[in-house]
């Protein structure tokens, strides 16, 4: 099995674990544009999910952003945005973040309208305000729909961010084009494995997030 | 703007050819996922402890950038449609399988045991019954595979110009016409809300029985929790 094979070849040879071209030096550029992205998505969903979630209002327009934003192609926007803005740190976060909005964006909104209304009454029959009804009640319960939103576009960020090498940026991205150019097989195998590790790394953390941050009696009822 | 459409000669293909060629490379892979994700999905519904793993699996696979797929594969299938299309074709499992076994699951115990009373036998019962309720599901599910299919054809021109309307990114650069960058990214972005619409238009032909309006966009996830 030749992918096995490059697998090994590429994990063994002692050049790829040290300096600027290292996995550990990659590893962290990739990590660091993944979260940089993620933050960015994150900073524009959720808040918004949230409160139109909460009112329950918008989420035809909410769609039709989403769908817009979908049908960009991420290839596409970062060449164009390289021709027009030139290289750079903008190029590769634009399509990343235009990527990760989406499932953040209606998730959200989708969990936090569902929530069954009757502890949302109880909450307002309470007393509580409309924000305290927002994250006391409701975020609690839609928490692990929300999560498995940002937990995929979590993944698809991992994945694209390879794209930043094409502008000539790191992370483990570098690999796999380089070793395309350089037709150097094992490299781009190399590449290929650490970011699908990377991924499965993002869905542990993910798992562990929901283990921690979900109540326990949201998480028996789910 | 007048030489948004004067695609240069090296393609091979005029604007038409572009945008025939991109919906071939993007919906086959669709269709395939389809026909592979069905059998799939009923597998994890009838044997519900294979359901995780196959979700793993199917993540793990999607994960592999499509860049290092196509490379790997040119060593089997050539620098050829076939190697854009079979990556793209394992990427869509990863939302046509929770699709369509969200949707078959949501699918309630009343109504199986009314068909079954019937005397409807497995095979019938799915293909009249089990399948047209979970279509909402499944045809969201196409939606967001369908659109990222489109979007992810053009990194095929990074393979040696196989990338359809994505191999006016490679031309924008080297004869320095942004335009056909634009003409790139615009026209597969309204490829994809076309096609989108068509989805939506397909549901509604489907499940007459189901309002049309707003409530159309309705998602699995409120599907199940109904």
């Amino acid at each position: 099995m030749n992918v096995l094979h490059f697998i090994t070849s590429f994990f063994t040879d002692g050049a790829h674990w040290s300096g600027y071209d290292g996995i550990p030096t990659r590893l962290l550029e990739h990590l660091q544009y993944s979260l940089e992205a993620l933050g960015l998505a994150a900073l524009i969903g959720l808040p918004v999910g949230l409160v139109t979630g909460h009112y329950g209002k918008g989420g035809n327009t909410l769609t039709l952003i989403a769908t817009a934003a979908r049908a960009l192609p991420t290839f596409g926007l970062l060449v164009l945005i390289v021709i027009i803005a030139g290289f750079g740190m903008l190029p590769v976060m634009i399509p990343l973040v235009v990527l990760a909005v989406p499932p953040i964006l209606v998730t959200t909104y989708e969990a936090v309208r569902s929530v069954d209304r009757s502890p949302v009454d109880a909450a307002r029959g309470i007393g509580m305000s409309e924000t305290r009804i927002l994250l006391q009640a409701e975020l609690p319960v839609a928490l692990p729909l929300i999560l498995g939103g940002l937990r995929s576009a979590a993944i698809q960020i991992v994945s694209t961010a390879t794209i930043a090498a094409y502008v000539g940026l790191g992370g483990l991205g570098r690999y796999i084009v380089d070793g395309l150019y350089q037709h150097d097989y094992e490299k781009v195998v190399g590449g290929a494995t650490l970011v699908a590790a990377m991924a499965l790394t993002t869905l542990g953390i993910f798992w562990a997030l929901g283990r921690v941050a979900v109540s326990p009696g949201v998480r028996r009822a789910g | 703007m007048n030489r948004f459409f004067d695609i240069p000669s090296d393609l091979q293909h005029d604007w038409i050819g572009l945008v025939g060629l991109h919906l071939r490379e993007a919906l086959l892979p669709v269709l395939g996922g389809l026909l592979l994700a069905l059998p799939i999905a009923q597998l994890c519904v009838r044997l519900r402890w294979l359901y995780p793993p196959v979700l793993w699996v199917t993540t793990v696979l999607y994960a592999i950038p499509s860049l290092a797929f196509f490379v790997v594969l040119i060593d089997y299938t050539g620098q050829t449609e076939l190697t854009v299309m079979i990556p793209l074709t394992v990427y869509t499992l990863v939302v046509l399988v929770p699709a369509i076994v969200d949707g078959v699951r949501s699918v309630p115990q009343e109504t199986l045991a009314a068909a079954t009373a019937m005397g409807f036998g497995p095979v019938r019962r799915y293909v009249q019954v089990q399948l047209p309720i979970a279509t909402p599901a499944i045809v969201a599910g196409l939606r967001v595979a369908t659109v990222s299919s489109i979007s992810l054809v053009s990194v095929g021109m990074l393979i040696g110009n196989q990338g359809a309307l994505g191999n006016l990114l490679h031309d924008a650069q080297i004869y320095n016409r942004p335009e056909l960058a634009w003409n790139s990214v615009l026209t597969t972005a309204a490829l994809a809300v076309l096609v989108d619409a068509l989805l939506v238009g397909v549901r509604v032909l489907l499940t007459p029985w189901m309002p049309s309006g707003s409530g159309a966009t309705r998602t699995r996830k409120e599907a199940t929790a109904r």
